[in-house]
């Protein structure tokens, strides 16, 4: 599904934000993605998405040979993924429905076929009532309920998602990231960069954790992390 | 409705402001270039008037025989660059300077004898009407045994050349510097327009828009803006001809076509601008 395979990563200004990382991802799985500040996390995931390009190494994402991507095959890539911030990057001049439909749209999806493909995943992240509303005229946690809801719009076979909690309280956040396990539960992907450990430690779920740009710990290789952490 | 047609329409509805400052600055844009577009027409007009007096006159022997002459007259409107070939007869020669020199009309009648020699009128069509073309014509007209002198305005035919060579080249300067502004001025218009609206843009991207897509509302926005500011500079400009018209001088108006080429120009400006715009945005992030 996801594979990195000795993966550098250098920006222009700046030094090396990944360094020789390597891992992969199987199919359904749920992965935290942790790490201090700066420590590569977005990174990862840009290249996931093909927004940077890749310094060095192998990155294979669904059948995509990322490194090697052509730039007219990028959007073919990021249709079968589905992408959420911390800052939500809704339209703000469209309402939830318009905003969760443009995705399908830009696909070229049918126009008939709109209407009832949102409105299921409308439902789906528990926002049905809310079709007509603006972005401005939601709460946070609901904004970010839409976003899902566009990230999960085409189908992908991985939701990425960069903090996704990072703006919300905690209320907002136990639901949002209730509705990611409800998302995985039924057979998608999902990759989660975050801060909260709290949330790492509630879930049964793999852990990747970098430190400046390299891979020190992987839940599913190395011993479980307290007996790890003391020597 | 089309896709690309309602996202287009959209962003005039969700930017009504910034869409209407950029018709209006096309359209005055334009309009600039329309201005110095119907000096030149009427400047063309003028010069196309006098140029209308080029005449080439030749003097016959006398007692050349009518039949002679009527053969050369048909000879004459053969040439190429020839319009028309009249022939003057020695009567109709006096009768004319009669009626036209009234001061003299009493030297005119006491004349014992008809001093005015017989001629034939030659003018050319209108796009041979150049110093060469007349003194070509002028040598074949020499050229007949029975014509005595050929007269034309030479010095004069070499001005109204001279006049027409300067009117091209500043017409073609100064119209091409007043283009120019004008398509930069349109550029960065519609440059505003697609940054303004790059959050929008990096969103599309992120939910796999191709560029394609994202290109071609922008393409259509931009015709339209393009065609918009075509009309409304074709409609400032008619209102600057009415009030020259009606307090200055006599003028002439643009031709349907040349109508039509302005808002082509407009909305060729609109579409290239706003390509050039999308495309280097998209190639930047
Ligand atoms: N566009 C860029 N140009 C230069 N350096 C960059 C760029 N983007 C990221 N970096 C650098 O790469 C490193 C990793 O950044 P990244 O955004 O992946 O960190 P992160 O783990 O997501 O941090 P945070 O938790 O704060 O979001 C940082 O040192 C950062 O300064
Ligand atoms: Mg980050």
């Amino acid at each position: 599904m996801i594979k990195f395979t000795n993966v550098f990563k250098a920006f222009p200004k700046g030094g090396l934000a990944l360094k020789d990382v390597s891992f992969h991802i199987a199919k359904g799985e749920f992965v935290f993605l942790t790490g201090h500040s700066g420590a590569g996390k977005s990174t990862v995931l840009k290249l996931v998405y093909a927004d940077e390009p890749v310094t060095s190494g192998e990155v294979r994402v669904s059948g995509f040979n990322v490194a090697e991507l052509r730039p007219r095959d990028v959007p073919m890539l990021r249709r079968r993924l589905g992408i959420v911030f911390q800052d939500f990057r809704l339209l703000e001049d469209r309402t939830a429905e318009e905003n969760v439909a443009f995705a399908l749209e830009v696909t070229g999806a049918r126009r008939s076929s709109l209407p009832a493909r949102v409105m299921r995943v409308l439902t789906q992240v528990g926002l049905a009532a809310k079709g007509q509303a603006y972005p401005r005229e939601l709460s946070g946690g609901e904004q970010q309920r839409v976003a899902i809801a566009r990230a999960l719009v085409n189908e992908p076979s991985v939701l990425l998602a960069d903090e996704p909690t990072g703006n919300l309280d905690e209320r907002a956040t136990r639901g949002v990231f209730q509705l990611l396990r409800d998302i995985n539960a039924s057979g998608t992907a999902v990759v989660m960069a975050t801060h909260d450990l709290d949330l790492v430690r509630q879930a049964p779920y793999r852990v990747i954790e970098l430190q400046e740009g390299a891979l020190v710990y992987d839940s599913s290789v190395d011993e479980p992390r307290d007996q790890a952490a003391t020597p | 409705m089309n896709l690309t047609i309602r996202e287009a329409l959209l962003a005039f509805r969700r930017a009504p402001l910034l869409s209407a400052l950029s018709v209006t600055t096309i359209a005055f844009s334009l309009f600039v270039v329309g201005l110095f577009g119907l000096v030149a027409v009427n400047l063309q007009d003028a010069l196309r008037g006098v140029a209308e007096r080029v005449e080439i006159v030749a003097y016959l022997l006398p007692g050349t025989p009518i039949e002679s002459i009527t053969l050369a007259e048909k000879d004459i409107e053969a040439f190429p660059e020839v319009q028309s070939a009249v022939y003057v007869s020695e009567d109709s020669a006096l009768a004319r300077a009669r009626a036209e020199l009234v001061e003299f009309r009493d030297v005119l009648q006491e004349l014992e004898r008809n001093p005015l020699p017989a001629s034939i009128e030659v003018r050319l069509k209108p796009r041979f009407r150049d110093a060469e073309h007349v003194n070509d014509v002028a040598e074949r007209l020499r050229g007949f045994g029975f014509v005595d002198d050929v007269r034309f305005g030479r010095d004069w035919v070499e001005k109204l050349d001279r006049l027409r060579q300067i009117a091209a080249a500043v017409g073609l300067v100064v119209g091409a510097a007043f283009a120019v502004v004008a398509i930069i001025i349109i550029g960065t218009t519609i440059r505003m327009a697609v940054l303004q609206r790059s959050r929008e843009i990096a969103i599309m991207r992120l939910v796999g828009a191709t560029n394609d897509f994202i290109r071609r509302p922008f393409l259509l926005q931009g015709a339209i803006k393009g065609m918009l500011g075509g009309l409304v500079a074709v409609g400032l400009s008619y209102a600057a001809y009415s009030l020259i018209n009606r307090w200055l001088i006599q003028a002439a108006f643009f031709s349907h076509a040349q109508a039509l080429a302005i808002v082509g120009f407009g909305t060729l400006i609109g579409l290239f601008g706003s390509a050039a715009s999308v495309g280097r945005h998209l190639r930047r992030v």
